[in-house]
């Protein structure tokens, strides 16, 4: 992969390590102090002052999570494979790093949009789980998640991991649009009568902003995750430099 | 080890030290512990996508999919239970040494089915959840796993025994272990399918424990044989 | 407030299992994707600064 487009100096300066380290450091405190409001005040809104839905009840208000985790799981694996990309196109560490760090973090947060919504299901269909589209394709693209952690896992040497995990990433990238394609039309031909996807009912502003704020404190909840995952990865393959000797002698 | 006299080594903390050091090694290597409880989800979840999600489909052929699935989940696991100790040279210091192969195999058997087969038996509800398994059957789903994987974790060992050396190992594995699964599987899926039908399931479990008992008396002697038979070669 | 009372909140009209059980997996998952990468720097930076103690003690005795 020997492509290298001229690319400004800052683009260069964002692959060192340490640079990544030292910015991370000033950006935590900001994204976890607006992570940790969001997420409080879009809580405490869905479950309490916004209104359950006319046939759904309140069970409705899983959706306040089961929504933000479906749409960050599928960003993430967008990151994940863009980061990816990057780091096989310029040979960048940090970037390899973050795409490292995504996948534990996309594998955990599609459990919780699979967990949430078989939960949903539960009162709603009757069955605690149901071969509907929506929750047939994140059950895959949890399969994808954990194939890509286990690949970068397995691999000892860090430069081979990241690049065979980073093909990895891409390879899925391109295929879940078909997937999505084909779980679609299974799903049309053995569309059981009775159940009827979870559908997202015309909402009122009242239900749709706390839900906007869920979807912007998971976010940044991301961000953070991220960046404490990337900058300990970070720590462990630096070793060796002065400066994360300095770092760890200093506490 | 310890620097006791061999004779003051009682069958009972051989086996006991064997065990804690293969489930001390398997803690190291945590990630792959995972991988065969993956493939068993995956498995299962292919039948439904391949074939019919429809819960009238599914809820019949549930038990059978289970099955195969932790059937083939195990297989994918047996090569690992004498690899790495093959690669490193303990096999051979465990044939080398004075105690019972056929109690260390032994050993070695109950930690790989506590890290493989105890975690897919528990995990089986799941599963049977997803395949809308009928309630009845869920417990008999269960206990049949419990009395059966221990049985294919025995039986596989001979086939990992058997191919140790060999770098095709893996496959070849399944070849020789398959037919011999077969009896297990049919009085597994034959308790779980009664269970559902309101049947009673004892008789199922009887012969189930039956050739769990005849698995551990004979089966670690066996894998000694064709370890000694492999590692020698 | 769509709830009359904190039974009623807990309970969701029923649905109370589930709506808390959903919250509940959430909060777990965000905690541990904050608390596993921390517990594992933590750990690494106390193995460094051990192996770099010794280092130094050994660098110490032989100079």
């Amino acid at each position: 992969m020997a492509i290298t487009w001229k690319m400004p100096k800052w683009f260069y300066q964002m692959g060192s390590p340490r640079w990544f380290y030292d910015i991370s450091s000033r950006l935590l405190p900001g994204f976890a102090i607006a992570a940790a409001l969001l997420l409080v005040v879009g809580a405490v809104w869905g479950l309490a002052f916004a209104p359950p839905d006319y046939q759904q009840g309140n069970s409705f208000r899983i959706i306040y999570i089961h929504v933000p985790a479906a749409i960050l799981a599928q960003s993430c694996y967008i990151l994940m494979a863009m980061a990816g990309a990057v780091n096989l196109i310029w040979k960048m560490k940090v970037a390899d790093m973050i795409a490292k760090s995504c996948a534990p973090i996309g594998a955990t947060i599609a459990v919780l949009a699979l967990a949430t919504g078989a939960i949903w299901g539960k009162p709603i269909w009757g069955a605690w789980w149901v071969w509907d589209a929506r929750l047939t394709s994140m059950l895959i693209l949890l399969f994808l998640y954990i194939g890509v952690y286990t690949l970068y896992s397995s691999i000892e040497n860090d430069i081979n991991a990241g690049q065979a995990g980073a093909i990895l990433a891409l390879v899925g990238l391109v295929n879940i649009p078909i997937i999505k394609y084909s779980v679609d039309w299974w799903n049309t031909l053995h569309q059981p009568a009775t159940f009827s996807v979870i559908e997202k009912p015309k909402m009122a502003p009242e239900m749709w902003m706390p839900l906007a704020v869920m979807v912007l404190g998971f976010y940044c909840f991301f961000a953070v995750a991220l960046m404490l995952r990337t900058r300990t990865e970070i720590l462990q393959r630096e070793k060796r430099t002065g400066w994360v000797r300095q770092l760890v002698e200093e506490k | 080890m310890t620097n006791q006299s061999d004779s003051d080594l009682g069958l009972g903390r051989v086996f006991w030290m064997t065990l804690k050091r293969d489930l001390l090694l398997s803690y190291r290597r945590r990630n792959d512990l995972v991988s065969p409880l993956v493939f068993f989800l995956m498995v299962a979840t292919l039948f439904p996508l391949g074939v019919s999600p429809e819960p009238k489909f599914l809820s019949e052929v549930a038990a059978g999919v289970v099955w195969v699935a932790a059937l083939l989940s195990t297989l994918l696991s047996m090569d690992s239970l004498f690899r790495t100790d093959f690669d490193d040279g303990s096999l051979e210091q465990m044939l080398l040494s004075p105690q019972p192969l056929a109690l260390l195999v032994f050993a070695k058997i109950c930690a790989h089915w506590m890290i493989s087969g105890l975690p897919l038996t528990i995990m089986s509800p799941l599963l049977g959840v997803m395949l809308f398994l009928p309630n009845e059957g869920m417990g008999p789903l269960i206990i049949t796993l419990l009395i059966g994987t221990p049985t294919l974790s025995l039986i596989g060992a001979i086939g990992a025994g058997l191919t140790v050396g060999l770098r095709k190992g893996g496959v070849l594995i399944t070849l020789l272990v398959l037919p011999l699964y077969i009896p297990v599987l049919i009085f597994g899926t034959g308790a779980v399918q009664a269970a559902s039908s309101g049947l009673p399931i004892a008789g199922y479990l009887a012969i189930l424990g039956a050739i769990l008992a005849l698995g551990i008396v004979l089966a670690p002697i066996a894998v000694a044989a064709s370890l000694r038979i492999s590692v020698s070669s | 407030m769509y709830f009359n009372s904190f039974s009623e909140l807990i309970d969701m009209g029923g649905h109370g299992l589930y709506v808390w059980a959903c919250y509940g997996i959430a909060l777990t998952i965000l905690v541990f994707n904050i608390v596993s990468p921390l517990m594992a720097k933590k750990q690494f930076i106390n193995e460094l600064s051990r192996r770099l103690k010794r280092e130094r003690r050994i660098s110490d005795n032989n100079s």
